[in-house]
């Protein structure tokens, strides 16, 4: 199949990867901090963590705000297939963020213990409830989900939680805890520097072990998967990059390069990314068992006209977005030090 | 109970509690700008105090916004899939709009005014104020625009794809400028100011009952009583106009507003009363011709009633016309309290007149409740449609979603709501109580630091 043939809809699937992959990148740090939030147990040091996200949390979920707005543009019978369909397991994604988000806000505004730890707990779960949700969700559009004639879904809530997908979830999580670890080094220093050292290099491990399984999991068992990469054996050299990219955090570590790391660890959400991009192209949701009910990004997709006007606006407002995104992690650079203003 | 009703439910349910905080940053906004900018016009450090205590607010309301404005992003989605496949065309760029105009500068810059105080100059700190302020401007403006073109749809066609009817664009800026989106954008803006301005008010107001921060408590209350004022000057003004933009696209909107039955000449406008449903008729006090007068300039001009429309075609009129009398009714309400409080202040004797002071701490809930009743009359009143004249409210449910699941989800945002309420209330209640911090009066950082010239 010939994969560079650039129309529209291929530039809005391309785009609306971009903005998940965005989300990932970012917010997959956030989560992942969300993660270990309660490994350490020290007042101070939670807040540090809390602090290193501090400024950027917000920002970065507007990624998946985005995300969701430039599909249901784009794609809007995506859009309202998956929501209802995953119905359940949205509702519980969004009382996950929901706790998250306020939980940072709130924690440090009251001193008493069970205040904190009440919102710690919030903030912990809600982070790893997201990430294992999300990597599901995304796990059951790679697998395949019933989708009957209308383009509706056809499935349970039970139904999606089959092996395959969980083991993307706990993927997921490992991902982010990995990610999150890595950006927590790169923000603190001293005692905490280093224990964030440590649980990166075992969240990497971790996360190996989790890839490997799912890359057995997936040459076995889904095949339309990894079709695409085996007609078109180049494409290896993204998953070659990803494996080289994870490599080399412990190698930048060593060298006390703590934001190189970070940038490899970047390198590789945007490179595993890729690489479901390119495996699911041109569906968008697979459906199974009649894979001809699947929705594409020709079926699913709005007119052109409409395509081509969000082009503009996307053409408008993306590289303003990502000139003052980088101007406030400017600004925010460098380490965490707890001051007045800090939550 | 049945997925419709659940899911109006819930989707009004879930709508009505964002829209306690989007006004309340939108206002903020507005003020922090104008406290922000006097700070650095006058260089008096009450100033600062002002911006650096209104902005812990600010952070407040804006965290539980965007906590509940995910829900209703994902819930077009969720619980109206249908609606979401007919609309996602002219609707969806709307949405995604708003995401890349909007959010990612309201919530990139409030990194700068939260945590920048200490980090960057004066100038660039209230740059960065002024786009929080204007991104949250923009959310109103992407999120009216798409609510009105379900009011008074424009700029699109109706065309089958895949069997299925649904709405595509012709024109963007027809779209864009829909007959009703200006008047509502200028009226929900002015909702909000009143809102954020009100709140300032409210605690300034307070602590002068309490004798305590007065310099602080005087300032702000100058401040926001003239934004105030302003602000609800404007309101009748723009309720005006969008009154007379309902009644020239939505008639059966305007005659659910005002209880009206039979088309006629001369139309009542109602001061104050009821309708009484099963006679068809007003039962209060009415003012002959001037609903013609207000909605077409002239007191004879026929005024279309609803029994021009079949009745399966006719929104709720008890609901519509309470809703709406009760809008207008605070609307002339919080004229007449900002007007006092400024022309005692004017006066000088503000301070003495304690009465008044309640009632300023009090004013806060005015526009909240207003804005409330508001949009509870503009979503009722377009009611049976979801689409006006295009797709009834049942037709844009999601088709797979059982009645089961809505009910879960209904509980738990119900419950996770009452929660996250009384969280904010309790902190809001303490940083108030906490009051301004005396150490803002002395600028820290670079910011104490003197402006390059
Ligand atoms: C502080 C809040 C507030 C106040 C004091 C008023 N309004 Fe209002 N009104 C709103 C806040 C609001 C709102 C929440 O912003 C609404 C809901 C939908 C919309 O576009 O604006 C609204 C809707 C709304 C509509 C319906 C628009 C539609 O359905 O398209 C009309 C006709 C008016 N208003 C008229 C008035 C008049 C004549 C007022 C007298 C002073 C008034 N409003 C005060
Ligand atoms: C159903 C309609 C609505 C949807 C889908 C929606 C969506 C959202 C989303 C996703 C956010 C979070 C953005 C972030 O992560 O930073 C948000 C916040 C916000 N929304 Fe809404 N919203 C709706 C209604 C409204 C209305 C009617 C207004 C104002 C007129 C409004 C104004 C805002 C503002 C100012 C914010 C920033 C957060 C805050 O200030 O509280 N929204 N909304
Ligand atoms: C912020 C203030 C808003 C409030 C308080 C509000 C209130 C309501 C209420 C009470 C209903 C149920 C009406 C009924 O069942 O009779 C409703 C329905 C609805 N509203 Fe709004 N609304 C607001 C803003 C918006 C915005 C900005 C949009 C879209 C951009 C929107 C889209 C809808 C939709 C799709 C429904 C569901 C279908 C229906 O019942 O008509 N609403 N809203």
């Amino acid at each position: 199949m010939n994969c560079c043939h650039f129309d529209l809809n291929t530039i809005w699937f391309i785009l609306v990867g971009v903005l998940f992959t965005g989300y990932a990148m970012l917010d997959g740090f956030d989560l992942g901090i969300g993660a270990l939030h309660l490994f350490t147990k020290d007042d101070a040091e939670r807040r540090t963590l809390l602090n290193a996200i501090g400024p950027v949390w917000d920002g970065n979920e507007v990624w998946l705000v985005t995300g969701g707005g430039a599909m249901f543009a784009a794609f809007p019978n995506v859009y309202a297939t998956v929501f209802s369909g995953f119905y359940l397991a949205m509702i519980l994604l969004l009382v996950a963020l929901i706790f998250r988000a306020v939980a940072i806000e709130f924690r440090s505004k009251q001193p008493m213990r069970w205040w904190r730890q009440m919102w710690d707990i919030g903030f912990s779960a809600g982070s790893l409830l997201s990430s294992l949700l999300i990597g599901v969700a995304l796990g059951n559009i790679a697998w395949g989900v019933p989708i009957d004639d209308r383009g509706e879904f056809a499935g349970t809530f039970l139904g999606l939680l089959k092996p395959y997908p969980v083991l993307v979830g706990v993927t997921t999580v490992a991902l982010f805890m990995m990610h999150g670890a890595i950006y927590g080094a790169m923000k603190t220093e001293g005692a905490l520097h280093d224990k964030l050292r440590v649980w990166a290099m075992r969240s990497i491990i971790f996360f190996v072990i989790c890839a490997v399984t799912l890359t057995m999991a997936t040459l076995l068992y889904v095949p339309h998967l990894s079709a695409r990469v085996r007609e078109n054996p180049w494409l290896f050299s993204i998953a070659l990059l990803n494996m080289l990219s994870i490599a080399n955090i412990p190698r930048e570590f060593h060298h006390g390069r703590d934001w190189r790391a970070f940038l490899s660890s970047c390198a590789a959400i945007i490179t595993l990314m890729a690489l479901f991009a390119v495996d699911i192209f041109p569906n968008l949701v697979y459906s199974l068992p009649k894979p001809g009910n699947s929705l594409t990004i020709y079926n699913a997709s709005s007119s052109p006209k409409t395509l081509g006007i969000m082009l503009v606006i996307a053409g408008i407002g993306v590289p303003v977005v990502i000139a003052y995104t980088v101007c406030i992690y400017w600004i925010f650079r460098g380490k965490v030090k707890l001051d007045r203003m800090s939550y | 109970m049945d997925v419709l009703t659940l899911s109006r439910i819930q989707f009004g349910a879930t709508i009505a509690f964002h829209y306690i905080y989007p006004p309340l940053s939108i206002g903020l906004g507005v003020l922090l700008v104008v406290m922000e900018g006097l700070w650095l016009k006058t260089k008096n450090p009450v100033y600062h105090q002002m911006a650096r205590f209104w902005t812990k607010v600010f952070a407040l309301t804006f965290a539980i916004g965007v906590a509940t404005g995910i829900v209703m992003e994902f819930e077009f989605g969720t619980n109206w899939a249908t609606y979401s496949r007919y609309v996602g065309d002219v609707f969806g760029s709307a949405l995604a709009a708003e995401g890349i105009f909007a959010f990612f500068l309201e919530s990139g810059f409030l990194a700068v005014l939260l945590f920048g105080w200490d980090k960057v100059s004066r100038k660039l700190h209230f740059f960065s104020t002024c786009m929080v302020c204007l991104g949250a401007h923009f959310s109103a403006i992407w999120i009216v625009v798409a609510n009105s073109w379900m009011q008074t749809p424009a700029g699109y066609k109706l065309v089958i794809r895949n069997g299925m009817e649904r709405a595509e664009i012709t024109n963007f800026w027809e779209l864009v400028f829909n007959p009703s989106s200006m008047d509502r954008l200028f009226h929900t803006l002015c909702g909000a100011w009143q809102a954020g301005a009100f709140l300032v008010v409210s605690v300034s107001a307070w602590y002068l009952l309490k004798k305590r921060h007065l310099d602080f408590a005087r300032a702000a209350l100058r401040v926001g009583l003239t934004v105030a004022l302003a602000a609800s000057l404007l309101q009748l003004v723009s309720g005006d106009i969008s009154a007379r933009g309902v009644a020239k696209n939505q008639p059966e909107k305007l005659a659910a507003f005002e209880g009206l039955y039979n088309t006629t000449s001369n139309a009542p406008l109602t001061l104050v009363g009821w309708v009484d449903e099963k006679n068809e008729k007003i039962v209060g006090i009415q003012a002959p011709g001037m609903l013609s007068f207000l909605a077409h300039d002239d007191a004879h001009a026929t005024v279309i009633g609803l029994n021009n429309y079949a009745p399966e075609d006719r929104p709720p009129v008890q609901a519509s016309f309470l809703f709406f009398h009760g809008m207008v009714g605070i609307g002339f309400a919080m004229i007449a309290i900002a007007a006092l409080g400024f022309l005692y202040f004017r006066h000088g004797s503000l301070y003495e007149r304690r009465w008044l002071l309640w009632i300023l701490v009090f004013s806060v809930l005015g526009p909240q409740i207003a804005n409330q009743l508001g949009w509870f009359a503009a979503e009722v009143g377009r009611q049976p449609w979801i689409v006006y004249h295009l797709m009834r409210t049942p037709d844009g449910l999601s088709a797979v979603v059982k009645a089961n699941a809505v009910l879960a989800s209904l509980i738990l945002f119900t419950f996770i709501y009452f929660l996250l309420f009384a969280v904010f209330i309790y902190l809001l209640n303490d940083k108030i109580q906490h009051g301004p911090d005396d150490a803002d009066l002395i600028p820290s950082g670079k910011l104490a630091l003197p402006t390059k010239k």
